[in-house]
């Protein structure tokens, strides 16, 4: 199950739109970092709505995402948590710390643009 | 006494298994009258123990039974492997503990997630892992 990842600008926009095995979630780390660097992008916004497990191997690999984008100058946004993953995440014991979230995509576009238009 | 009044079982080879079983678990979950909250910290656990399998022993099993005592129903989980067994239970069941670089939050964490826990394991031979998760809204009923 491949994740589409859209160009939008300056940002990508990763849209998972089922359930992802691990190695599925490997696949999205390589290529989004890959394509940060290919498009120069400034930021990139993962959307997890339809994921209704977020386990210690996702939130491990989301983070790692995270870290490496941020390794080449970008920022990542992790947009759409539902309220029962968050629920379940804090009582596994799980967090994505130094990760930004947003409400949905919406909400992390907002915060993106405010972001670098200020930069600009 | 609590009775099974259903079983599934998911053999455990790969990741792929990994999210077949948890889907699984979720339905079953939400026909037995589960909340969203607690399907969703059935399919988390369920996540973790069959990583766990994958990870550790390569392959084993999930099974979930639907639990029905006189005024409440449940859901039980027994991972199952012939891996190499937790040399250290203790050790395992505290936070931040793991041998397979992972976060190490795997067994206190699944713990957290379910009403009761069980565990048990020898080495060379296996370890078998069953928890339970009730339904909050017994009273109701």
């Amino acid at each position: 199950m491949e994740v589409p990842i859209l160009k939008q600008g300056e940002f990508l926009i990763a849209t998972i739109q089922a359930a992802l095995s691990d190695a599925d979630l490997e696949h999205l780390r390589l290529a989004l970092v890959q394509r940060v660097v290919r498009f120069r992008s400034r930021a990139v916004i993962v959307d997890v709505t339809a994921m209704d497990v977020m386990d210690s191997f996702a939130s491990r690999t989301l983070r790692e995402i995270a870290l490496m984008i941020r390794l080449r100058g970008a920022e990542t946004v992790i947009v759409g948590i539902q309220p029962e993953v968050a629920f379940a995440m804090v009582q596994l014991g799980l967090t994505l710390e130094g990760v930004g979230t947003a409400l949905d995509l919406e909400e992390g576009l907002a915060y993106l643009n405010q972001k670098f238009k200020n930069i600009n | 006494m609590a009775v099974q009044v259903g079983e599934i079982r998911v053999p455990i080879n790969s990741d792929q298994d990994i999210v077949l079983a948890r889907q699984k678990g979720r339905s079953l979950a939400a026909d037995a009258g589960f909340s969203a909250v607690d399907s969703t910290l059935i399919a988390t656990a369920i996540s973790e123990l069959a990583r766990n399998i994958v990870s550790y022993a390569k392959k084993g099993e999930i099974i979930l039974q639907t639990l029905r005592e006189s005024r409440r129903k449940g859901i039980l989980i027994i991972a199952s492997d012939n891996g190499p067994g937790i040399p250290d239970i203790r050790l395992a069941l505290r936070d931040g503990f793991s041998t397979s670089g992972s976060l190490g939050l795997g067994l206190p964490g699944v713990r957290r997630l379910v009403d009761e826990f069980q565990i048990a394991s020898a080495i060379g031979q296996g370890t078998v892992v069953k928890v339970t998760k009730w339904r909050q809204d017994q009273q109701e009923e």
